[in-house]
């Protein structure tokens, strides 16, 4: 604990920890808006594309200056962008084909590239083969000012066309019928994440910023269905994965930062899956198992008034193992607590020692009102909390919901 | 024949053009199912399948390596599957998770236990075809590299999976419904699919690293499929493409001094640009020509329309004139001046001093479209 104090004050693990903290903050807001959108895999093949413009800055600038880089890097995924854009709107080719093939393209005329400075340009390319994977070491001080201003620029674009970013991301048709300029802001939005992209070249490299822009927005929509709070929650995951990883790398040294970060987003993204209140597996679990409690106990109670019934005998008991061998499995710690809710009532009939169990009138009652409220479910929607409760068992409300019905057939 | 074998040019392109043809008849498929990117995620994660057969056995090639990257890339398919059927994301951010976590793992296993071992993560990312006439085994008498024997094998497998399943494959990827019905079971053969192209993955990523594979699946298919329709000509284009590429590639490469592979990778995008511009029907040219085929159609049906419109007007003489077209349906003169000029070429309308007549062509078309279904008896 005390040692992992002494790595905070070490001045290089601050620049890493604050440079993986601005990187985790950009592509967490703004993969938000591509995994909305269903462009998760963008973040992919623009990463990739960055390679060749790595090579290209480099080439042009003579030397491994991260700005020079970037804008190589921005430049060629623009490229690729507009590659894909072309593939998609004016072949038959579909959005993943022409994901793959600009991104294989791209990515092949990188590696041409770094060959060709290889053989050209001298031993002095060594560093950028730490592109692929990233490396935090090789983050230095006076890169820090740099990315903040891409961080502070990308957050300010966000916040300026904010209704505009929200309006095409769940519902592009609404948002073309409104006026508004959808493919411009296709355009804006894709450029963004080549921005976010460009940032992780350092730190996670292009191998991995698949996951640097899918993983935060993801995790965070577990949590909550409004998109504020979904931007503002994916900022945070990807800082936090930013810094874990950032920090592992740094202490565990050799150990390539991207995938570090990679893993920790990853464990974020599980443990929201997990453990988030509304959408988490685990509460889903839950609900199964007590729906289906409930529903057993319905059937025992059905079970106890149509024996009555059949047996026109308004104190009729059903003898326990009797109920048992009718639903195959044992019943009796269900009785108990139906026993214990009052809603069923324990028969002797000496000399036989077995249990029975007789429904009670509030049994009667309660197998009433759940027939009730059933029919008012299947009856329509007139009954708002009907409503309501079909809504939450779908598991789609609020962000997703527009997000299924636009986007699904936009593409083309 | 052994001469050929030991030629170290002759043993680079023919890895790279089996890689190609194992890639295109896989990708065929994989493109049309829209499993792409899916095939982008099983090529990286297979780096973990990898590093796990090695430290289990200290194998870096042979069957069981094959067979362990192949359940690598399955189990990147089934994960994907099994988070997409949580209802909690989407197919494409499943995929843009799964993949990256594997491959960390792969790249963090190697950090730590495998420092100077042949493989590291930039080999299967990257690949190194130049070196593949350095490893090789004895077969029958000849020294055959190694990575192209197993790339010969694989593509074997992958040419009798398709000849054997080509019915099924086809329905299912056109009409998967329809396959179902019929009990084709087109799940079980979409794994099939993906299972061979993990196997394949790993064969190729010795020669051109997994990136690199990833162009010989998608670009040679998506280039074909612009070429043309019938699905045993995308096939067939595409292995033709593979094997231009990996030829003019490894020229270019060779000239160049840079990546073979990246080369041959870069030759498939340019047969897909030679292909997107100048595809028959879906090349972007045809299209465009196409386009303005339909527009100047739509213009002179315009003229008739227009011209039907006035027919029996008292105005009849000033608006069926060339210079009344101007003002009314807003061309330019020059533009006037060309559709009349088609119009009269096409037989539909006649000239009568300054006036502009229908002829009874030019009425069908105009009645055609002015009241639809009463224009058959005068045509």
């Amino acid at each position: 604990m005390v040692e992992a104090f002494a790595y905070l004050n070490d001045a290089t693990i601050r620049t890493v920890m604050a440079g993986a903290a601005l990187l985790g903050v950009t592509s967490g807001v703004l993969g938000t808006f591509a995994v909305l959108r269903r462009q998760s895999l963008l973040g992919d093949t623009l990463s990739h594309a960055a390679l060749p413009g790595i090579v290209l800055g480099f080439v042009v600038v003579g030397g491994r200056s991260l700005p020079a880089l970037s804008l190589g890097a921005l430049l060629t995924g623009a490229a690729a962008a507009l590659l894909m854009l072309l593939l998609t709107r004016r072949t038959r080719l579909k959005t993943d084909a022409a994901l793959g093939i600009a991104l294989s393209l791209f990515f092949a005329a990188g590696v041409v590239g770094l060959t060709w400075v290889q053989g050209h340009a001298g031993a002095s390319q060594a560093g950028l083969e730490t592109f692929l994977f990233g490396q935090a070491a090789a983050l230095l001080r006076a890169d820090l000012p740099w990315m903040a201003g891409v961080t502070f620029f990308s957050l300010a674009v966000v916040a300026l066309f904010w209704k505009e970013f929200e309006a095409v991301s769940f519902d592009p048709e609404f948002a073309r019928a409104q006026g508004l300029p959808v493919p411009v802001l296709d355009a804006v939005l894709t450029v963004m994440v080549a921005l976010a992209v460009v940032l992780g070249l350092q730190l996670v490299g292009v191998v991995l910023m698949a996951a640097m822009v899918v993983a935060p927005a993801v995790a965070a929509r577990q949590w909550v269905r409004r998109l504020p709070a979904m931007v503002a929650l994916a900022a945070l995951f990807g800082a936090l994965g930013g810094v874990g990883g950032a920090l592992i790398s740094a202490v565990g040294r050799g150990l390539a930062t991207g995938p570090l970060i990679v893993l920790c987003l990853t464990a974020l993204v599980a443990l929201s899956l997990t453990l988030a209140p509304e959408r988490g597996l685990i509460v889903g679990l839950a609900r199964r198992f007590r729906a289906r409690r409930t529903l057993r106990d319905r059937q025992l109670l059905e079970a106890l008034r149509r024996l009555q019934e059949a047996h026109d005998d308004p104190s009729y008991a059903a003898e326990q193992g009797m109920v048992d061998a009718y639903f195959g499995a044992p019943t009796r710690a269900r009785f108990r607590a139906l026993h214990g809710r009052g809603l069923v009532r324990r028969v002797r009939h000496m000399p036989d020692e077995r249990p029975h169990w007789e429904i009670t009138a509030r049994g009667r009652d309660h197998l009433r009102h759940a027939q009730e409220a059933d029919d008012a479910d299947v009856n329509g929607a007139a009954d708002p909390n009907g409503a309501d409760r079909r809504r939450a068992a779908n598991g789609t409300r609020g962000a997703e919901e527009p997000v299924d019905a636009g986007r699904s057939g936009g593409d083309r | 024949m052994s001469e050929l074998l030991a030629s170290v040019p002759f043993a680079i392109q023919a890895t790279g053009a089996l890689v190609g043809i194992a890639g295109a008849l896989l990708g065929t498929f994989l493109v049309l199912r829209g499993d792409a990117m899916t095939t982008d995620a099983i090529s990286h994660s297979i780096l973990l399948g990898i590093v796990l057969v090695w430290m289990a056995t200290g194998l870096t090639s042979g069957p069981l390596q094959i067979a362990g990257a192949a359940l690598a890339g399955l189990a990147t398919v089934l994960l994907v599957q099994l988070l997409v059927r949580t209802g909690r994301m989407k197919d494409d951010a499943a995929i843009g998770l799964v993949f990256p976590a594997l491959f960390s793992v792969g790249v963090l296993l190697l950090n730590v236990y495998a420092r100077d071992v042949h493989i590291d993560a930039h080999t299967v990312l990257l690949g190194e075809i130049g070196f593949v006439w350095l490893d090789t085994v004895p077969v029958a008498g000849f020294e055959v590299p190694r990575a192209l024997l197993w790339m010969a094998l694989v593509a074997l497998v992958d040419a009798a999976f398709v000849a054997a399943f080509y019915k099924e494959l086809k329905l299912a990827t056109f009409d998967p419904a329809l396959a179902a019905a019929l009990g084709f079971a087109p799940a079980a053969l979409g794994l099939a699919l993906l299972g061979l192209t993990s196997a394949t993955a790993v064969a190729a990523f010795d020669a051109v690293g997994v990136v690199l594979f990833l162009a010989f699946v998608i670009v040679p298919p998506s280039a074909a499929y612009l070429l043309t329709d019938a699905l045993w000509r995308v096939l067939a284009y595409a292995c033709g493409i593979a094997v231009a590429s990996s030829v003019l590639g490894y020229a270019a490469a060779v000239r160049l001094d840079v990546s073979i592979g990246g080369s041959m990778a870069l030759a498939t995008g340019a047969f897909l640009a030679i292909a997107l511009a100048f595809g028959p029907r879906h090349g972007l040219i045809a299209r465009a020509i196409r386009r303005r085929g339909r527009r100047s159609s739509n213009e002179n049906r315009a003229l008739c329309v227009h011209l039907h419109h006035h027919e029996d007007d008292a105005e009849a003489e000033v608006e069926n004139a060339v210079q009344a077209l101007r003002a009314h349906l807003r061309w330019s003169d020059a533009h006037a001046r060309a559709v009349v000029a088609r119009s009269l070429d096409a037989g539909l309308i006649r000239r009568q001093s300054d006036r502009l007549l229908l002829t009874a062509k030019g009425r069908a078309t105009a009645r055609e479209i002015v009241a639809p279904g009463e224009a058959d008896g005068t045509e």
